[in-house]
């Protein structure tokens, strides 16, 4: 069996998927939110590099690595917040984001 | 194999405002690190750099594609960019006269709204999905750490989370239905996605079109992706609130605009559908949500919501009228929303800040004239004319009717009559009530700020023709 561009892209749209239940789904913790998201980024990039591949075309390749520093920076602000949070609340549990409600 | 060349001189005066904001931004940190006492200096820089900005865009040539096809400079970038930098220089002024008054400033904030514009400049000139990506990240980030900004806060911090965990979800399905469409095109330049797209829209390219629409809603707050405005719109610290609501609103609904009429302007009735859908989710959640609302900052946040939904009516006609309606809808809409989040910085007791309804019972007596420029507005938020905000809808819902889209200009007309019950009844209160206590005097800034506000609502009329011709020229070029 030759590996295609289809399988690349299912995995990937597998990967996305489990993210975005991985945000929706997760009532425990804001950790495992925030590897979700960084799930999502990675499916994205898989995604942009089988098509890079298979177009021949280096783009995609390159936003794929513009993607991974973005995916950086979002990172270290989000446990940067996430810190800040944990100092006023003491609790990272996802039932405790309640301040607001409405 | 391209061989890439260093930049033109043209290609450099086309993005001259975002070099004069990214090198200010370098200065006004170094600044800040070195300097003992730096919040008035920095204050003061990041202003005079976006009056810059918005000087060198009125005054450099338009240019076409530069950089590679990368970014534009075309007449709706202009519009745009100069609204967009209006609104962030006005936010800045209102949160400096704020944070003097409070003694809670860091000089990091102006250095944090700086970079925001940046990234908003940038998603207004995009015209390559790289582009776009890089400019709504670097807009996404600051405004992240933006709504945490009052670190010792539970509900700052908690708005910070709330809005990073849903922005990035957002960015991470727009970045999925980019990279669809990249496949699915072969290209990223906007020209090229658009010339693939006639050829042959396929079904992943639909999908992926999908995808980039629901990270879109997310940034502008449309139904069904709004459940972040509310709790972030609360939280976040006032003047930040009064941020959000202004410049990346503009700057996102902009994206908004070019993606679907350059790059997808042949498959519109693809996406026509989704517009008006999320158009009347938007119009019907933020007449009636509002409602039962006693937060002020909670209620412009649905009141916001409304006028996405009203805005986008404009867009989904999917005509140059339309997108006229769109633009002049925002500028009318950025006018109101700084004069109102002006009021909301002015709600200060003895005490400290009050953001309850109730606190505004009666201040037609104690404060008359910041409640009859406060009531103009909220006539003007409802759509009663001969106000700003009657001409707004106006135009939108007439580019739809000529669009023959009858269903949706009939439901968004009963939604804004719900919607003025929630402004009618704040005009009450501050008029009929009985008044409980009076606010301390503004400060000039915000004196300002609400009176030039008050004066261009009440006044439109005179400048409906100058606006509206302004609008028209930034939205031929996509027709």
């Amino acid at each position: 069996m030759t590996i295609g561009l289809g399988h690349y892209l299912s995995v990937a749209a597998v990967l996305f998927t489990i993210g975005v239940f991985g945000i929706f789904i997760n009532r425990k913790n804001v950790i495992v939110m925030l590897m979700s998201v960084e799930l999502i980024l990675l499916a994205v990039n898989l995604n942009l590099v089988a098509f890079s591949s298979f177009l021949n075309d280096l783009v995609g390749q390159v936003f794929a690595l513009l993607v991974l520093t973005v995916a950086a920076a979002e990172a270290a602000i989000g446990l940067a917040i996430l810190v800040a949070f944990f100092r006023n609340r003491g609790s990272i549990a996802v039932e405790d984001i309640n301040a607001m409600k409405g | 194999m391209n061989q890439i060349l260093p930049p033109t001189s043209d290609e450099l005066l086309a993005i001259l405002p975002e070099l004069i904001l990214a090198g200010g931004i370098l200065v006004a940190m170094v600044l800040g690190v070195f300097l003992r006492r730096p919040i008035a200096l920095v204050n003061g820089l990041s202003w005079l750099l976006l009056t810059a900005a918005a000087v060198a865009v009125l005054t450099i040539p338009l240019s076409g594609p530069v950089f590679h096809g990368a970014l534009v400079l075309d007449p709706f970038a202009r519009f745009m960019k100069v609204a967009v930098l209006i609104g962030s220089a006005v936010a800045l002024a209102m949160a400096w006269s704020h944070g003097r008054q409070q003694r809670t400033q860091q000089f990091e904030f102006p250095v944090l709204i700086l970079t925001a514009t940046l990234g908003m400049m940038v998603m207004i000139s995009a015209h390559d999905l790289i582009a776009l990506y890089i400019g709504l990240e670097l807009q996404s980030l600051s405004l992240y750490v933006l709504a945490a900004f009052n670190r010792d806060s539970v509900k700052s911090t908690e708005a910070g989370i709330k809005y990073f965990i849903l922005g990035a979800l957002s960015s991470g399905m727009l970045l999925y239905g980019i990279s669809m469409v990249y496949g699915f095109t072969g290209q990223t330049s906007f020209p090229a996605v658009a010339e693939a797209v006639a050829g042959d829209a396929s079904i992943g390219l639909i999908f992926g079109l999908v995808f980039l629409l629901i990270g879109l809603a997310f940034k502008i707050a449309a139904v069904p992706f709004h459940m972040w405005t509310p709790d972030v719109y609360q939280g976040a610290p006032t003047p930040v609130t009064a941020f959000f609501a202004a410049a990346p609103k503009l700057a996102a609904m902009a994206l908004f605009v070019r993606v679907v009429t350059e790059p997808f302007g042949s498959v519109t009735a693809d996406w026509q559908q989704i517009v008006t859908f999320i158009a009347i989710g938007s119009m019907v959640l933020g007449a009636f949500a509002a409602i039962g609302q006693t937060n002020i900052k909670r209620l412009m946040a649905y009141s916001s919501i409304g006028h996405v939904g009203f805005a986008l009516v404009g867009l989904a006609a999917g005509t140059e009228e339309g997108v006229q309606g769109v633009l002049v809808y925002l500028v009318i809409y950025l006018a109101m929303t700084l004069g109102v989040f002006a009021c909301i910085l002015a709600m200060r007791k003895p005490d400290g800040m009050v953001e309850d309804i109730g606190s505004l019972a009666g201040i037609s007596r104690t404060n008359p004239v910041m409640a009859f420029i406060l009531a103009m507005l909220l006539f003007s938020l409802a759509g009663i004319p001969p106000l700003a905000g009657f001409f707004a809808k106006f135009y939108v819902f007439r580019a739809a009717i000529e669009a023959d889209l009858f269903v949706l200009a009939v439901i968004g007309v009963l939604a804004s009559v719900v919607g003025a019950f929630y402004y009618l009844r704040i005009i009450k209160l501050m008029y009929f009530d009985e008044p409980a206590g009076g606010f301390e005097p503004m400060p000039g800034t915000l004196r300002l700020v609400l009176g030039a506000s008050g004066a261009f609502t009440i006044a439109f009329i005179l400048f409906a023709g100058p606006v509206g011709e302004l609008a028209s020229t930034a939205a031929g070029g996509f027709f």
